[in-house]
């Protein structure tokens, strides 16, 4: 059973929700201390984050690079628009692939959820055709994933 | 190997999935209100033209126009019956839809799944302390 759901809402968002099973201010601090992060925003299995740097405070920059150890990366940079700990965190973040990507604004929520965290990212777009190019861009890194398995069969 | 084999066939799922439904067509279509509608109003069942201007004030035209997006997006096809057209969902359209957004799900998943790991060693770290 999957816990997450994800679906696209009106012309340029798409909402992602997640629950937890730990309280919201330990899920909201896996989310903003670098060394935490580095633990889990990794992406298909093999990718690492060698370089986090985030400034968890308004007006803070933030950038994460990724590699597969075998040539292939990608890094997204952003912005801290507003944080309130342990509850909400605002941001504004694109992906160089090399080329930025119109920005993506993202608001994350951390409820409390029985003694669990529903957690609830709502990505806006800056138009239809953004969110669609985006949605893409996941696809590929889906095919990415499947390659990387392949490789580790072979 | 036949574990090489089935990633080779995911893979040609996928390329198959994105190429034959034009997904990026399809998301850049639903990227309109009046769009939206119109598929809401098909979920229930075919309608002609006429009836799927009737709740928008809009010229039949100017439905037309929307249809013909919807149509060579995928995501809607249309029947003859005498001189009407019906429009009903494109059940194969939807469906691509709906799978790759399951595909998506997935690989967000993974990182959650390792979030709860993470979030785990954080609580024995946490009573470890008390103790």
């Amino acid at each position: 059973m999957s816990k997450l759901t994800l679906k696209t809402e009106g012309d340029t968002h798409v909402i992602v929700t997640r629950r937890f099973a730990a309280p919201p201010e330990a899920v909201y601090r896996a989310h903003t201390d670098p060394k935490l992060i580095q633990k889990w925003l990794l992406g298909p299995e093999g990718w690492t984050m060698p370089v986090c740097i985030n400034e968890a405070k308004a007006g803070g920059k933030f950038r994460y690079e990724w590699t597969n150890g075998k040539g292939a990366g990608f890094h997204i940079t952003g912005e801290f628009v507003e944080l309130q700990p342990y509850s909400r965190i605002v941001h504004i973040e694109r992906m160089h692939l090399p080329d930025p990507t119109p920005d993506n604004h993202i608001e994350t929520r951390f409820d409390a959820d029985g003694t669990g965290t529903l957690m609830t990212m709502r990505m806006t777009l800056p138009d239809g055709k953004t969110r669609a190019a985006m949605l893409a861009t996941g696809m590929e890194r889906g095919m990415e994933a499947s390659y990387v398995r392949l490789e580790g069969m072979v | 190997m036949d574990g090489v084999k089935f990633c080779l066939t995911i893979n040609t799922y996928l390329y198959k999935l994105y190429v034959m439904y034009d997904l990026d067509a399809a998301f850049s279509a639903l990227a309109d209100p009046t769009r939206r509608a119109i598929l809401s109003r098909l979920a229930k069942g075919e309608a002609t033209v006429n009836e799927l201007a009737e709740p928008f004030e809009m010229t039949q035209p100017a439905i037309s126009q929307h249809l013909k997006v919807l149509e060579d997006a995928g995501l809607i096809v249309r029947r003859v019956e005498g001189t009407k057209r019906p429009r009903r969902l494109a059940k194969a359209g939807i469906e691509a839809m709906d799978q790759w957004l399951a595909i998506l799900r997935k690989a967000l998943e993974k990182n959650y799944d390792r979030l709860d790991h993470v979030l785990a060693a954080m609580e024995r770290q946490e009573k470890g302390k008390t103790r």
